[in-house]
């Protein structure tokens, strides 16, 4: 089993008030099905970019997402697939590919997690 | 003939017809393409001088598979501890029965060769993860056997340019862990149609080089055919594997007759059709037939059909061209391409004149998506040129010969050109 990236994309004009009803249940649904499969690792929905991402480049801070683009990271999740097709059809189902979004798909090459409960 | 010669012949031969197949027997026991690349390399030099030797094997394919696999083996037991730099190439479980052999060399035995091992290779070369341009590379150089340096030549680039692509290619295949398995059914389709848009584009490459002073550039061709004929023999039953198989033969029909003696271009209309290949043609015939029965017919069975219609009419204003259209309504609504509604109007002005092809033209130029495309103003300076508006024609010649690289229809267009200039 290998581990991949799924990063999420989503258009960054879209106002968080504007999204189509069931847009968020589908995510949800889209999640605990991978859990229930065991393919998922982890997964993260972030705030809206445009409203309240912070980019630091250097010595400056900028308010706003790091690569300035019609669309941003709206979440990531990591799943664990045998190889490349398998994880393509997990991200595939990602409800963002049909709402106007979209997913990048990246293989994961390490990492760190932390064993111990938050504030232990 | 000598000995020698003999076998440097049959070695050639075994090149030709067997290097995807051992390639992709070897490569399931290397399980990493660079390596497997390598023992077949190896293997083939090694024939040079065995079957001087030995004498030319019946089964030279298998000679050949056994030879690369059991270096295979020797390499991977050699460097096992070396080889975690690179994850090695992915199959599906259950498929992975060389592991034992690897503790066992004397497993190897000459053996029959699976011809399906070919397809797996087919379609990791072509998988929709990689760059098209990646995608036929990989596909000349592990399918077909050409070396890099080769095809570096034949696609214009340079050598290093075409090596770190390979490379890359190669990289992502390991890194990602695209797989060595055939695709399941329900993916077929769309994995098919990378594959046959891989064969098309090499073929066309070929037909009209995008640059340089040939109008064809026949190895490219040659190779293309190749691996169509290889595709229709592994999947002989896909009516698109047909289609393009009988499109390719019956647009190369007419090659001998594309240029005039001196190289330049020569227009359908006015090409000698008894240099055309008679039994290309009947071939492609059969094959299409096969691919209208039954089924909604897919884009490649249409295109086919088409070419076919304008190379079996006895000459250029007798050609079906009713037929034609309707065959090209049929296309686009399989394959709303803005490319074959630009050829459409080219049989709708032998149906309902140019003008009303030309507002169809009109309204493609509005589209803009082949604002780049040499063929657009190459078509509307024909139809203008044949409504008697020849000005408009010369602007229409040389938009057209702007947006073209290749020197032969380059020619013909300035020819085109100056000709309306003494008209």
């Amino acid at each position: 089993m290998a581990q991949y990236a799924i990063l999420i994309y989503a258009k960054s004009d879209v106002d968080e008030t504007e999204v189509v009803p069931g847009a968020r249940e589908a995510h949800d649904r889209h999640f605990e099905d991978m859990v229930n499969s065991g393919a998922l690792v982890a997964a993260f929905a972030l705030r809206p970019a445009a409203d309240t991402a912070t980019s630091i480049r250097g010595d400056a801070v900028t308010d706003g997402p790091f690569v300035d683009a019609k669309e941003v990271i709206a979440g990531f999740a990591i799943v664990e697939a045998p190889d490349l097709d398998a994880a393509l059809k997990l991200a595939r189902d990602n409800p963002a590919v049909q709402q106007g979004g979209g997913v990048e798909v990246r293989p994961v090459e390490g990492g760190f997690l932390r064993d111990r409960p938050a504030g232990a | 003939m000598t000995r020698s010669a003999e076998v440097e012949r049959a070695v050639e031969g075994a090149y030709r017809r067997g290097w995807a197949l051992v390639l992709a027997a070897t490569a399931r026991v290397a399980r990493d393409l660079d390596l497997a690349e390598e023992c077949v390399q190896e293997a083939y030099a090694a024939a040079l001088t065995g079957w001087t030797r030995d004498g030319i094997p019946d089964n030279p394919a298998a000679w050949l598979t056994t030879a690369a696999k059991r270096r295979a083996m020797d390499a991977v037991r050699r460097e096992r501890t070396f080889r975690s730099k690179l994850p090695l190439l992915v199959e599906p479980e259950g498929t992975t029965e060389h592991e034992v052999a690897i503790d066992e060399p004397a497993a190897v035995e000459p053996e029959e060769v699976v011809p399906d091992e070919r397809l797996r290779l087919v379609f990791i070369c072509c998988h929709p993860a990689l760059a098209q341009e990646a995608q036929l590379a990989l596909t000349l150089r592990l399918v077909c056997g050409v070396t890099t340096a080769d095809i570096a030549r034949t696609l214009l680039v340079s050598e290093t340019t075409m090596a770190a692509r390979m490379t890359r290619a190669k990289k992502k295949i390991s890194l990602a862990r695209i797989p060595y398995r055939l695709p399941e059914a329900a993916e077929l389709p769309d994995r098919l149609r990378a594959v046959l848009g891989v064969i098309h584009l090499l073929f066309t490459t070929g037909h009209t080089a995008p640059s340089g002073a040939s109008l064809v550039r026949t190895d490219l061709v040659d190779q293309s055919l190749r691996l169509a004929r290889m595709l229709r023999e592994l999947m002989p039953d896909e009516p698109e594997v047909r289609g393009l198989l009988a499109l390719l033969l019956v647009t190369d029909a007419r090659r001998a007759s594309r240029v005039d003696v001196e190289g330049r271009l020569l227009r359908l209309r006015d090409q000698d059709r008894s240099l055309w290949d008679r039994s290309a043609m009947a071939e492609a015939h059969d094959l299409i037939v096969d691919g209208l029965r039954g089924g909604r017919p897919g884009r490649y069975v249409l295109q086919a059909a088409i070419a076919s219609l304008y190379a079996e009419a006895p000459s250029y204003d007798r050609t079906d061209w009713p037929q034609i259209v309707t065959l090209y309504d049929e296309l686009l609504s399989v394959w709303p391409s803005p490319v074959v509604a630009l050829n459409r109007t080219v049989a709708v002005s032998m149906v309902s004149g140019p003008a009303r092809a030309l507002a169809e033209v009109a309204e493609l130029e509005k589209d803009g998506r082949l604002a780049r495309y040499q063929y657009l103003p190459a078509v509307k300076a024909d139809l203008l040129r044949r409504l008697g508006c020849s000005q408009e024609a010369s602007i229409a010649y040389r938009q057209a010969l702007e947006l073209t690289r290749n020197d032969a229809e380059r020619e013909f267009l300035t020819e085109r050109l100056t000709g309306r200039h003494r008209a």
